[in-house]
């Protein structure tokens, strides 16, 4: 049975442990090396039956192209912008009513009663505007250093994809305080929607639940914002990173492979 | 990008990826780094501005001005800068899909194997000016006030008068707002420039005889007020009474 084997983390010569000298007695001795014997029969168990260390070897063990900076972790932190929203989000849900009569009531609970209740409400407010700032740049990002090109077409349409359920998101999810400016803002939103060519009126009339804008609305972008989108997002999110993965993150557009210091070195010493 | 090309590319990646180095941990630190900063973020922009609550909905109030939140405002504002109302449908929904289309397909019609951006005018081009136009509409949105939204200062000589011409003024300030006018006129801070000329001093220019001539039989293309005179004359005598004492 394979071990899965980390590697070790660059630490200084002085903390590495000693090896073991000859004649010592193999196995585990202390209790401490008894839990760590437990923990890789565990995971030795565990990758018996499902096989998952190889993923898992090819998922973190990839190499990435030299010159990557720090344009590249916005990807990452719109992805954990996201998941900041799902956690906060779960928080809220356990109190929040989606009920026309009571939403408002529901979240001037959270936001005077509950403990944390407004800090959590305002990361979800203000973790909305980071993650679309996030997404944008991330897309900036991609778009100035070429990396929607062969062969990574897919991955930016399904990033273009992320970026209108982004939106969508912050849209439904503007209503539910139902306060005023949200309530206001809402109607104006779907009415725009209505506008639109061939499927606008249909469009407006599902987001609406009728002709008018009602208590069924509310729970209507609830439901969207709570289970429909989340769902679609994590999906997606799922398989652009194991387009990332599987292509590889690109390198930066001035890197070049044949003109790079060491090689022209090499080809004058030879 | 023929098949040469693409050959080309993938056998540069493939030496640059060999010699990289690992994703774990070298870019999952520089990951982790961004996630604490990003999380920082939004824990000092909770504690300091929090997530304040606005009066609770009610479908019965007119006069309640609608604000999206801030990342719309770029396609709100669309809507302020097209004027005709032919070509509304076009700011609402023309632009914003042509817009999607063209992101969408962006790896389709951009077929240029060439990747560094200063070798790329016409994508620098199109970003650049992209970028500059959602944020400048982005930057008008948040800086004007909306249409139906009229405050202005009461007029020393109309809070001399007592509290009567006050509720007036009030009272035409409110039909001036629900009927739009700020749409093609300024208002001091509010309203739109144009295409109508500023209303802010308009009692120093017309009496209010000629206001309310104005609103009858108006030069094109501003709706006639003929009917609001007739259907509810006493509104219409505030509009005037209000637009006559802006000096």
């Amino acid at each position: 049975m394979a071990k899965l084997k980390l590697p070790v983390p660059p630490i200084p010569p002085q903390l590495k442990p000693l090896p073991k000298r000859p004649g010592k007695v193999y196995g585990p001795q202390t209790p401490l090396e008894h839990a760590g014997e437990a923990a890789a029969t565990a995971v030795g168990w565990i990758d018996e039956r499902t096989s998952l260390s190889g993923a898992a070897r090819w998922m973190m063990f990839r190499k990435v192209p030299k010159g990557t900076n720090w344009f590249y972790t916005l990807g990452s932190a719109t992805m954990f912008s996201f998941l900041s929203q799902a956690v906060t989000g779960i928080f809220l849900a356990m109190y929040y009513v989606p009920s026309s009569t009571r939403a408002y009531e529901s979240i001037r609970y959270i936001n005077n009663d509950v403990f944390l209740g407004e800090f959590v409400h305002g990361m979800h407010k203000w973790g909305s505007s980071m993650m679309v700032i996030l997404i944008f740049l991330h897309m900036g990002r991609t778009f100035f250093f070429g990396a929607y090109k062969y062969p990574r077409e897919l991955n930016w349409v399904i990033g273009v994809v992320l970026l209108i359920l982004t939106m969508t998101m912050s849209f439904t999810g503007y209503l539910l305080p139902f306060d005023q400016r949200s309530y206001w803002a809402s109607i104006v939103g779907v009415n725009i929607n209505g506008t639109g060519p061939l499927v606008g009126p249909y469009l407006s009339d599902f987001l609406r639940a009728g002709p008018n804008f009602g208590a069924t609305t509310l729970s209507r972008f609830y439901a969207i914002h709570m289970l429909l989108l989340p769902g679609a997002i994590a999906a997606l999110m799922g398989f652009h990173l194991y387009l990332v993965a599987k292509l590889g993150t690109t390198a930066p557009p001035w890197q070049r492979a044949t003109s790079s210091e060491e090689l022209r070195e090499e080809q004058v010493s030879s | 990008m023929n098949r040469q090309e693409k050959e080309r590319y993938l056998r540069e990646y493939g030496q640059l990826k060999a010699k990289g180095k690992p994703f774990f941990p070298y870019a999952v630190a520089k990951d982790g780094a961004m996630a604490v900063l990003v999380m920082a973020i939004i824990i000092t922009m909770s504690i300091v501005l929090g997530a304040e609550l606005g009066p609770k909905a009610d479908a019965t109030t007119t006069t309640y001005t609608p604000r999206p939140e801030w990342y719309f405002f770029f396609l709100f504002e669309l809507l302020k800068v097209i004027k005709p109302p032919a070509l509304v449908p076009l700011a609402t929904i023309g632009i914003p899909t042509i817009g999607m289309i063209l992101l969408f397909l962006l790896p389709f019609y951009d077929r240029n194997p060439e990747r560094r951006i200063e070798r790329r005018p016409i994508a620098l081009t199109a970003g650049v000016l992209t970028i500059f136009a959602m944020g400048f509409l982005t930057y008008l949105g948040a800086s004007a006030g909306p249409p139906s939204e009229i405050d202005v200062p009461v007029p020393a000589n109309i809070a001399a008068q007592g509290p009567k011409s006050l509720a007036a003024f009030k009272a035409g300030q409110t039909v001036v707002a629900q009927s739009g006018c700020g749409g093609c006129h300024k208002f001091g801070e509010n309203g739109n420039d144009g295409p109508g000329p500023a209303l802010t001093e308009i009692g120093r220019r017309l009496p209010a005889a000629a206001i309310a001539r104005t609103l009858v039989n108006p030069t094109a293309p501003m709706p006639s007020y003929q009917g609001l005179q007739e259907s509810n004359p006493k509104q219409f005598d505030e509009m005037v009474y209000f637009l006559s004492s802006l000096k």
